[in-house]
């Protein structure tokens, strides 16, 4: 019986075409995916990454809810051009409690991966309101009604708690700040000690300069500490990779 | 008017299928397509041989030809930095003064200076230099500077920056909210001789009045004939240029509530020759004293 002959036997067999097919995307899968998981350099260490605070999560919900990732990714490619016009090329472990990850390449905007710090808050404000107030050529819809939305931390503990069961380790202690957290990140009179032990770097300001605690708020703050957790003054890369 | 295919039956088998009486003659697959797929077979082994590939223990197979996305980054970085490291070197050494004086170092710095510009500034001060009218974006092409449009001073300020929480050196000034301090009447009263001292039209009884709640209030800072002091970043007043509005309204919301313009510090991203570069290029656009 020749190995046509036999093959003949799978073609005919609906059934046994299926298993077959599956057998083999299986193996497939797991040759690409499954050495991810066990690499050790897959995501190399680095220090200063956190889960983000309470107040940054709700505004990376906000970011995803109204789609920015569709003309912003945050991934800085190793490429000199995105290097030297972004920063410091992104690494895995940056985007390690991202669910979703913000990666991609396609940029109606510019990459956000380290926005954090390069304009005011004050500049973000006018730019979510009206981008092209400040740059006139910006193609950005514009945002400001997210300033008259205001948040309340109803169900932070839940959205922490569903970010640990995916592996983000927030702590018991962590899930039980979670509301007090997310009020004091807008106060910088309130009493941050805590946030900051819990998240160290976190930034405490009234970002949209505005009473209350909006989305506005929320995103800034987002937006903020984008790419400004990572000290690369210390990092050294692996040479592996 | 035959129907019948040309090529003779005989010369090629067929399958064996049989549907309808239709069969389907079993031609060898062509001869260059074939050959093809062997060679994308073969090529596929030796790609994984030559670059990263194969998972093993603890990491990949690195690949006989030593690929490396990040040393090719870094390579490619070091070319072009070298390229300029005579010239970047020339410029750190440089009196920032002295700078205009050279030729070939300003050309460099102008143009240097106009790529960070362009990267890091543009957003706020907008592409060429002349800020956000009325919104407290600065222009930079006009005589009017708020911390000193001198290189020196220009440098600093791209160096730490304007109110900023991550520079202890930043410029730091900060106008009180006088909304908690005078009484709404006294403020009405004061913006009118604001509006009169740059020469705009006032309400003439309450500029009178404004006279005395400025010299109290206002002249520590902008200076009794309101002049400003670029030490403590104070405005002139007495001019037609406003970061955020001469009009009543605006005013009366500056001296209500204050205003807190920040600016990044630049030297934790920028290295010292971008940041000679982006002030020698500021400081050439017009403005520069």
């Amino acid at each position: 019986m020749s190995i046509l002959d036999k093959h003949k036997i799978i073609e005919k067999n609906a059934t046994l075409l299926l298993v077959f097919s599956f057998l083999v995307v299986t193996i497939g899968g797991i040759v690409e995916i499954a050495p991810l998981f066990y690499l050790e350099n897959t995501i190399e260490k680095v220090k200063g990454m956190r889960p983000y605070s309470p107040l940054e999560l709700t505004g990376r919900d906000i970011y995803v809810r109204e789609g920015c990732y569709v003309c912003h990714s945050q991934m800085i490619r190793p490429m000199r051009d995105e290097v030297e016009r972004y920063g410091h090329y992104s690494l895995a472990a940056e985007s390690m409690y991202d669910h979703p990850f913000q990666w991609g390449s396609k940029r109606t905007g510019p990459d956000l991966a380290r926005v954090g710090g390069r304009y005011s808050d004050a500049w973000h404000v006018d730019h979510l309101t009206n981008p092209q107030a400040v740059v006139p050529e910006s193609v950005m819809p514009k945002y400001g009604f997210l300033k008259d939305r205001m948040i309340e931390p109803t169900h932070i503990e839940q959205r922490l708690e569903t970010d640990r069961m995916v592996g983000v380790p927030y702590t018991d202690e962590m899930i039980a700040n979670a509301a007090a957290d997310f009020k004091v990140q807008v106060d910088p009179f309130g009493d941050t000690e805590g946030l900051l032990q819990r998240y160290p770097g976190a930034q405490v300001r009234n970002f949209d300069g505005a009473p209350g605690i909006s989305e506005m708020d929320a995103l800034i703050a987002y937006l903020q500490m984008l790419g400004t957790l990572v000290d690369f003054s210390t990092f050294q890369p692996v040479a592996s990779r | 008017m035959s129907t019948q295919n040309k090529k003779h039956p005989d010369d090629v088998e067929t399958t064996g299928h049989s549907w309808d009486g239709i069969e389907e003659f079993n031609n060898p697959l062509p001869r260059w397509w074939l050959w093809t797929f062997y060679a994308t077979i073969v090529w596929a082994l030796i790609y994984t041989i030559a670059y990263p590939a194969w998972p093993l223990i603890s990491q990949a197979t690195p690949g006989v030809l030593g690929y490396s996305t990040r040393a090719n980054v870094r390579a490619d970085i070091q070319r072009f930095e070298q390229m300029n490291a005579p010239i970047e070197a020339e410029l750190v050494k440089t009196e920032l003064t002295q700078i205009p004086e050279q030729p070939e170092l300003m050309n460099y710095a102008v143009n240097a200076g106009e790529a960070v510009f362009d990267t890091w500034c543009a957003q706020c001060h907008g592409s060429g230099g002349a800020g956000v009218q009325a919104s407290g974006y600065p222009n930079l092409l006009d005589n009017a500077w708020l911390w000193g449009g001198t290189i020196e001073e220009i440098h600093y300020t791209v160096s730490h920056g304007v109110r900023n929480e991550t520079d202890p050196d930043a410029r730091f000034s900060q106008m009180p909210a006088f909304g908690q301090i005078l009484e709404p009447k006294q403020i009405d009263q004061v913006v009118q001789y604001v509006r009169r001292l740059s020469g705009q039209e006032a309400d003439a009884a309450l500029a009178d009045a404004g006279a005395e709640v400025f010299a109290n209030n206002c002249a520590a800072c902008h200076g009794a004939d309101g002049t400003g002091d670029q030490l403590l970043g104070a405005p002139n007043l007495t001019d037609a240029i406003w970061l955020y509005g001469g009009d009543v309204p605006t005013l009366t919301e500056t001296v209500t509530n204050a205003r807190f313009g920040v600016m990044p510090a630049w030297q934790p991203r920028l290295s010292e020759a971008d940041i000679r570069a982006v002030a020698t290029y500021v400081h050439q656009l017009g403005g520069g004293q």
